[in-house]
């Protein structure tokens, strides 16, 4: 690999930057003496642009147009379903969950089935479904650092898990909406302008178009191999659209929204967000199919301007690109980091001899340093893959949880417990072989490798089932928190 | 044989039984702590029949039966009579003639009746029913009844207790009145000649303010609701002193939403201006909110004349003779709210000025605004 000087500034840049800014950003982005600041709730151009800043993972950034460029249209489930996970988000979850007041995941399960028991299970889900989307994250900075300067992979998993642990530690630069926003600008500038140049190039060279040469497998959007490429194709579907809403670090920011209505507002702009966004790498993709190879794909993106645009200019570009997608990596993982502290700090630490800041700074240390191990030992899956994972996971426990919690009064604690179990082993199951070395094919290996199209309707049905079969322990508040939940705030009546 | 007489040298069977009557009553105590419901009645007498070893009990209030707990059900017809004539006479009383029954194997025979007695107030009845009216089984019943009395003693204790906080809330919302309206009103008057727009302004805040300090309804309250009167009431105090008072807000909007006690700043703020401008004359107020992971953290500070930190103590714990507006108060109402690791935290010296440090988790469970 050629070490590139651009690239690397570009990178040391933004990781200087969001240490400086998580150190002292709290300070100028608070020094203010108006009057009237409280009125000032936050935007929901804003709130959504901070949404798009922390979720735009290096999934998004290099995994979806490397997915694309190998294996063609069926690979845009992956950002369709991310982007079409919030519409569900929108019309099933967003104002509900905002009214119920909960911030976290286990304090919506707490106060809706009012359960120590439950609260903890979310918990645990939590730190489990945030390590799995942090393992690629650390994984994919290995490979971007490798790329720019030729270092071995670990070190960028390292320097990524550095940063990110030292601007949780200092009280992090996460909070602020401001500074997320802008992340999502980054990224989108340091997509958009690469590509705005690099479809001009490909217009003045008068190269045949991607699809040319290949068939029209490549721009099919269903998998390879009949029954079980629409199986995959399907499972796919369900796990991204199904699995959004129960992202901890995507929840925590719904709380910044003053009311429910806001709520919905500020979905409705993440969804358009993210489709501006989303428009990008597959354009990466079909270039890199004009111009590039398949051997490298998780790195097309950071590759493809230096291909195309000879001399300095391609370097310029080349370091955009990789300064985006650092901040992708950091942004993420930061968000992901900082809501995994958090329930460590709240519900396992509590209780032990740790208590107030040291008890969050050790959380903080593990919330960090296992991803990063597993970062470092785990097999390389490709990002966008093993996120795919994480967002399965999510979609087989916390989606049946919130859909029933907040659209069915019957939801019991033994029914969620047991619907969380089931969801959280059978998808489990499907990880654990993703992982392991050991492999096989057909049908076995299809329903192992995406095992959302069976885990998540196994949790809402077991869920539905054992809740039925405990009726007597439907907590005895879930009227008035029904109509706390589905009430809109301007409707003047006693919620209790 | 040797083991048999270690045991029964270290628990004999009276200290056997004190256990089990000891066990017995703390079983029975929860329930009659939240005072004598029918509810409460419902979930004790099983255990109080249990420590009289009587085949029926009940527990009426003064004028009905509340539980019945026991065989010859029939009796329980009996009760209002019986807890009249206990209140009546006030004493413990052994009945026999008004409980006669034509049941065959009905074990009831006497009644033996004491009164519940609660600030000197009787407030219902003991009813054990029996087939012999011993002198012990009196005295027991005698002693059940008082023991059943203090639990009830507590139980007006802990309700008094909230009341005492309503009723400091409440005081909380008059306490604005005097000296502030009448401070504002003479300000807002000097404007309307000068000024006929901004002492309009400040009539419409006023307004606001004692719309939202006098308001009955609901005991928490968003963040921004409680900042929005707080601006409004520094405004106000602005208007009075002009250049002399000098204010910071530093507000992350993340923590707008939060829920919050009602009135929990809003003392603070009355506090630091009260002390910021006490002696210098001219003062400088400070109040942020910080988003902090789970929990939202708000100061408010002064750079006035301090206070002596013993005195504070004084004030969180709750000694009235001390002039800081409702410290003590919010102390109270955030942990019992929050639990204990939410309480107040006052920063202070003489000479240094005043830093109140409050924190409020994100999430409670049943804290809605």
């Amino acid at each position: 690999m050629i070490t590139s000087v651009p690239s690397v500034v570009a990178v040391a840049l933004v990781a200087v930057a969001t240490l400086a800014i998580g150190t002292w950003g709290l300070r100028f982005s608070r020094t203010t003496s108006d009057f009237f600041v409280a009125s000032r709730s936050v935007r929901p151009a804003l709130n959504a642009s901070a949404i798009g800043g922390e979720y735009l993972s290096a999934a998004s950034f290099l995994g979806v147009a490397g997915l694309v460029l190998v294996f063609g249209a069926d690979m845009l489930w992956y950002p369709v379903g991310w982007t079409a996970g919030y519409l569900v988000l929108l019309v099933l979850v967003a104002a509900p969950l905002r009214r119920s007041g909960a911030y976290t995941l286990p304090d919506f399960a707490e106060a809706r089935l009012a359960s120590a028991r439950v609260r903890t299970t979310c918990t645990l889900l939590v730190v489990a479904i945030g390590w799995l989307y942090l393992v690629p994250q650390f994984q994919g900075a290995g490979i971007t650092l490798e790329s720019t300067t030729g270092a071995p992979p670990w070190l960028g998993a390292m320097v990524v898990a550095g940063v990110v642990l030292v601007n949780v530690l200092s009280g992090g630069m996460r909070s602020i909406t401001f500074v997320q926003a802008f992340q999502y600008w980054l990224k989108l500038t340091a997509l958009l302008v690469p590509a705005v140049v690099m479809v001009g190039v490909w217009l003045g060279d008068g190269r045949p178009g991607p699809g040319a040469g290949s068939g029209g497998d490549w721009s099919l959007p269903l998998g390879e191999g009949g029954g079980q490429g629409l199986y995959l194709t399907w499972s796919l579907i369900i796990a991204t659209f199904l699995g959004t809403m129960g992202l901890p670090h995507v929840v925590v920011r719904f709380y910044t929204n003053p009311d429910g209505r806001a709520a919905r507002r500020t979905t409705v702009v993440v969804l358009a967000l993210l489709s501006a966004f989303y428009l990008l790498p597959p354009v990466y993709a079909a270039l890199g199919r004009v111009y590039g190879d398949t051997t490298h794909s998780d790195v097309l993106v950071l590759e493809l301007p230096r291909l195309m645009v000879p001399g300095a200019a391609g370097e310029l570009l080349s370091a955009l690109v990789t300064a985006g997608a650092f901040a992708a990596f950091l942004s993420t993982s930061s968000g992901l980091s900082l809501a995994v502290t958090g329930v460590l700090t709240q519900d396992v630490f509590r209780g032990t001899r740790l208590t107030g800041v040291r008890a969050f700074r050790v959380a903080a240390v593990v919330a960090v340093v296992t991803p990063c191990v597993a970062a470092v030992s785990a097999p390389d899956l490709g990002i966008a893959k093993a996120v795919g994972l994480a967002f399965a996971v999510a979609a087989s426990t916390f989606c049946p949880l919130l859909v029933l919690g907040i659209w069915w009064r019957g939801l019991t604690d033994v029914g969620a417990l047991a619907g969380l179990g089931a969801g959280f082993v059978s998808s489990g199951i499907g990880v654990t072989y993703s992982l392991s070395p050991y492999s096989t094919t057909g049908w076995v290996d299809a329903l192992l490798s995406q095992p959302a199209a069976w885990s998540v309707p196994l949790a809402f049905v077991t869920m539905y089932v054992v809740s039925r079969a405990t009726a007597s322990r439907v907590p005895p508040h879930v009227r008035r928190f029904m109509v706390r939940l589905h009430t809109p705030e301007a409707v003047a009546l006693d919620r209790g | 044989m040797a083991f048999g007489w270690r045991r029964s040298h270290l628990v004999t069977e009276a200290d056997r039984a004190t256990f089990r009557t000891l066990h017995t009553a703390s079983r029975a105590s929860p329930a009659l702590r939240e005072g004598l419901t029918s509810a409460s009645a419902e979930r004790s007498v099983r255990h109080l029949r249990a420590l009289l070893g009587a085949p029926a009990l009940a527990l009426t209030d003064t004028a009905g039966l509340l539980a019945w707990d026991g065989t010859g059900d029939h009796h329980s017809t009996h009760c209002p009579e019986l807890a009249a004539i206990a209140v009546e006479e006030g004493r413990t009383h052994v009945a026999q003639r008004s409980v006669t029954c034509h049941v065959p194997n009905c074990p009831i025979r006497y009644a033996v009746v004491s009164p519940l007695v609660v600030d000197d107030l009787i407030v219902g009845t003991l009813q054990a029913f029996t087939p012999s009216a011993t002198a012990g089984l009196v005295r027991a019943a005698d002693e059940v009844a008082t023991w059943v009395s203090g639990q009830l003693e507590l139980a007006e204790l802990d309700a008094s207790r909230t009341r005492l906080m309503e009723a400091e809330v409440r005081a909380l919302r008059a306490q604005i009145s005097p000296h502030f309206i009448y401070n504002s009103l003479g300000a807002i008057a000097s404007f309307v000649r000068t000024d006929p727009d901004r002492a309009r302004e400040l009539l419409l805040e006023f307004a606001d303010f004692t719309r939202y300090s006098f308001r009955r309804h609901g005991e928490f309250t968003t963040l921004a609701e409680e900042l929005r009167s707080v601006e409004r009431y520094l405004l106000l105090e602005q208007a009075r002193f002009g250049d002399r008072l000098g204010v910071t807000l530093r507000i992350a909007p993340e923590v707008l939403p939060v829920a919050v006690p009602f009135l929990c700043i809003q003392p603070l703020v009355e506090n630091a201006v009260r002390h910021g401008l006490a002696e210098k004359g001219d003062g400088h107020i400070t109040i942020t909110a910080r988003d902090h992971d789970a929990d939202c953290v708000i100061e408010v500070e002064d750079n006035g004349a301090g206070e002596d930190p013993e005195r504070v103590r004084r004030a969180l714990a709750g000694d009235a003779d001390l002039d800081s507006v409702g410290l003590g108060n919010v102390d109270v109402r955030l942990r019992d709210t929050f639990g204990d690791d939410y309480g107040l935290i006052v920063e202070t010296a003489p000479g240094a000025g005043t830093r109140v440090i409050v924190r409020v988790p994100k999430f409670a469970p049943g804290v809605h605004p």
